[in-house]
């Protein structure tokens, strides 16, 4: 099942979660950095899951006729970006309500995700290379742990420019003030709705970026099990996150490493109670919501018109 | 997101909200309730027929053959009445929480667990000597559905309640805890070893299943989801609780400030919620399936969240709106046979009427037909 551990015995497990807190966190990365935009800006985008199916396919089936992973990931994000124009359109309309949004879109992306993606199950698509800094050691399992996307220094790459974009960017000052004081930001003179819309756009570019690694890199195939809520977690992330971006890097890594305990410990051997570990990081989720949330006070750092109906 | 309950959810329609003294004199005002829905499946249909046009198939004849598969004869219509029964109880999952400003999308995890709760107690009652009857078997299922399904989603209303945690994803994330959970107990514990290619509990005897209405080849199902609903619709319209929920899914503070006991009644209306999918998942162990395994979680989750929001959380509505999406259901067969279509294009289907749906709340009040007081 994972290649890391094996006969490294319980080393290997520690060393199995370690890479999978790489592997498996990347697109947990992504989604949750666009997330974070998107929340920033005052609107949620439930829909995340949807857009991660929807990439990953578009990402799978372009590499494939293409023969070039990297185009994939470029189709991916913009794929995750027309889905992410529907939620901006919908979602600012009078009397609806974002999160339905979001479960529509769930369904939507999906859907589209599965019947176009249905082709694709079978043929193998060229992948993403993998960087191999672990070329010094001569334990194969660390090197095979050590060989890591591309993409997650671009999504660490992106999280840094998310908190410089935010902290010290006239845009990122403006998208602040739309989701913090929408009232004020309108006298401003901002407009509220292209904020918001180029937020939830660049977000779902993102999370559309995040499924084409699932698809191209780890697990690196395309089925309609591959993507098993990642979307979803990551939102539930950016809160545990506080809505800042790198923390959304260290939540990402935590949450990969807990998606990694059911196969490390597969790999030694370890089978009892596997499905129940593979719940480990919903259940995690679910604990930091719970530790994170109080019924009485606003979270720090969450922006201040957030879930409110425009 | 702590308080991303959103008032406009509540489907109380304005002509709700105003205690009705001339019945009739809200007739513009409910004809817009009923138009606005129709309106938007109907655009749906549209859209989705340009979406199989772009694929190359006729949408005509693709609603000719859903419209067959669905309603055509009697045959079918009894297929459809199948999907419908787990739909109806299903949906009320959703139905009744948003009642009181809660998206609560937990439908699906509710009915595995529900279904497994079920199957565990059905085994136990039915491995007692000597053989007890099997409506003893069948209540005990139903029973132990109801209180599994209704515990895990009164756990999403505690959650919500006593930590603030978005029920929403709590309910969402929960689903794939039942699921683990499910998959758990189906590989170990509960596995019956001659379950190789799927692997399944032990099954419920022959005898002890759940009957079909006599006459027809549909499941005593039909009837819980009949009875759910109506019992729902009841609890919601005409009683005071009913009318204390409405009132904290109108202005939560307002609710507090009136003395309504807002956590109590969150944990019971998610756990009568939670009961029904419950229940759902006890009917399709007890009558289509005959044992847990992994088909438990299949089609309804989803459709169910749909229904809800097409029938807008009212609770007789779910009966005709789970009719018809049952009917869909029941069309995706013969989308695969007669058209070459992926099993996918029913859940596009329903994607394209849940936007479509959302869509229409915008629209409320914007047409002069359905305004009060003269077009």
């Amino acid at each position: 099942m994972n290649p890391v551990s094996g006969s490294l015995g319980w080393w290997g497990v520690a060393l199995a979660i370690l890479a999978g807190a790489i592997r498996g966190g990347t697109p947990f990365l992504f989604v949750s950095v666009g997330e974070c935009l998107t929340e920033k800006s005052g609107k949620i985008n439930l829909g995340m899951e949807g857009t991660l199916v929807f990439g990953a396919m578009s990402a799978y089936a372009i590499s494939y006729r293409t023969g070039s992973a990297w185009l994939g990931v470029l189709v991916a994000g913009l794929a995750g970006a027309a889905l992410g124009c529907i939620h901006a359109w919908l979602c600012q309309r009078p009397k609806v309500n974002d999160i339905a949004v979001g479960i529509a879109m769930i369904i939507f992306g999906s859907g589209l995700a599965f019947f176009f993606g249905k082709p694709y199950i079978q043929p193998v698509a060229p992948q993403l290379p993998g960087i191999p800094l672990g070329c010094w050691s001569d334990v194969p399992q660390l090197r095979s742990a050590l060989t890591i996307c591309p993409l997650f220094f671009v999504g660490v790459a992106v999280a840094l420019a998310a908190r410089w974009f935010f902290g010290s960017t006239r845009w990122g000052l403006q998208v602040r003030a739309v989701g913090d004081a929408p009232a004020a930001a309108r006298a401003m003179g901002i407009s509220i709705v292209a904020v918001r819309s180029w937020s939830i756009i660049a977000g779902s570019f993102l999370a559309g970026v995040g499924g084409a690694y699932l698809s191209l890199f780890y697990p690196g195939a395309w089925t309609e099990m591959v993507p098993s809520g990642q979307g979803l977690m990551a939102v539930a992330l950016v809160i545990f996150a506080g809505w800042n971006p790198v923390r959304c890097l260290w939540a990402s890594l935590l949450f990969g490493g807990a998606q990694s305990i059911g196969p490390a410990l597969q790999g030694i051997g370890v089978n009892s109670n596997y499905y129940l570990w593979n719940a480990s990081p919903y259940i995690l989720t679910l604990l930091v919501m719970v530790i994170t949330c109080s019924p009485t006070r606003t979270l720090t750092g969450a922006p201040g018109a957030l879930g409110e109906a425009a | 997101m702590n308080d991303a309950v959103d008032a406009s959810l509540a489907p109380a329609g304005p002509g709700e909200a105003v205690a009705a003294p001339f019945a009739l004199g809200q007739w513009r005002t409910k004809a817009e309730l009923v138009a606005m829905p129709i309106g938007a499946v109907a655009m749906a249909l549209a859209l989705f027929g340009v979406f199989c046009r772009c694929q190359g198939a006729n949408p005509f004849a693709i609603y000719a053959g859903i419209y067959r598969a669905a309603f055509g004869s009697w045959y079918s219509f009894q297929n459809t009445l199948i999907r419908a029964a787990p739909l109806m109880l299903a949906a009320l999952c959703t139905a009744l929480p948003a009642r009181m400003g809660l998206i609560v999308i937990g439908n699906e995890g509710a009915m595995v667990v529900g279904g497994v709760g079920a199957t565990a107690l059905g085994l136990a009652v039915q491995a007692g000597q000597p053989g007890p009857a099997p409506m003893l078997v069948l209540t005990t299922m139903a029973l132990g559905g109801m209180l599994c399904g209704g515990l895990w989603i009164a756990a999403v209303g505690a959650l919500k309640h006593y930590r603030g945690v978005n029920e929403t994803i709590s309910s969402l994330l929960m689903n794939y805890i039942a699921i683990a959970v499910l998959n758990h107990l189906v590989n170990g514990p509960m596995k019956d070893p001659s379950s190789l290619n799927k692997p399944s509990s032990y099954p419920i005897s022959d005898g002890n299943m759940l009957q079909n209405i006599p006459g027809t080849m549909v499941h005593w199902g039909l009837v819980y989801g009949l009875v759910a609903c109506l019992l729902a619709w009841f609890l919601i319209e005409h009683t005071t609780f009913g009318f204390k929920v409405k009132v904290i899914g109108g202005n939560i503070r307002a609710a507090r400030i009136a003395g309504i006991a807002v956590g109590k009644l969150t944990l019971v209306t998610c756990f009568l919620a939670g009961a029904c999918a419950g229940l759902a998942g006890m009917a399709e162990v007890a009558a289509v399936q005959g044992r847990a395994n992994e088909s438990l979680n299949s089609f309804y989750g989803y459709s169910s969240i749909l229904v809800a929001f097409v029938a807008r959380q009212n609770a007789m509505a779910t009966i005709l709106v789970a009719t018809l999406f049952g009917g869909i259901l029941a069309s995706g067969g013969s989308l695969q046979r007669d058209f070459q279509l992926p099993d996918a294009t029913i859940m596009v289907f329903q994607g394209l009427v849940f936007l479509a749906i959302l869509f229409s709340d915008s629209l409320y009040g914007k047409f002069s037909l359905f305004k009060e007081g003269g077009a």
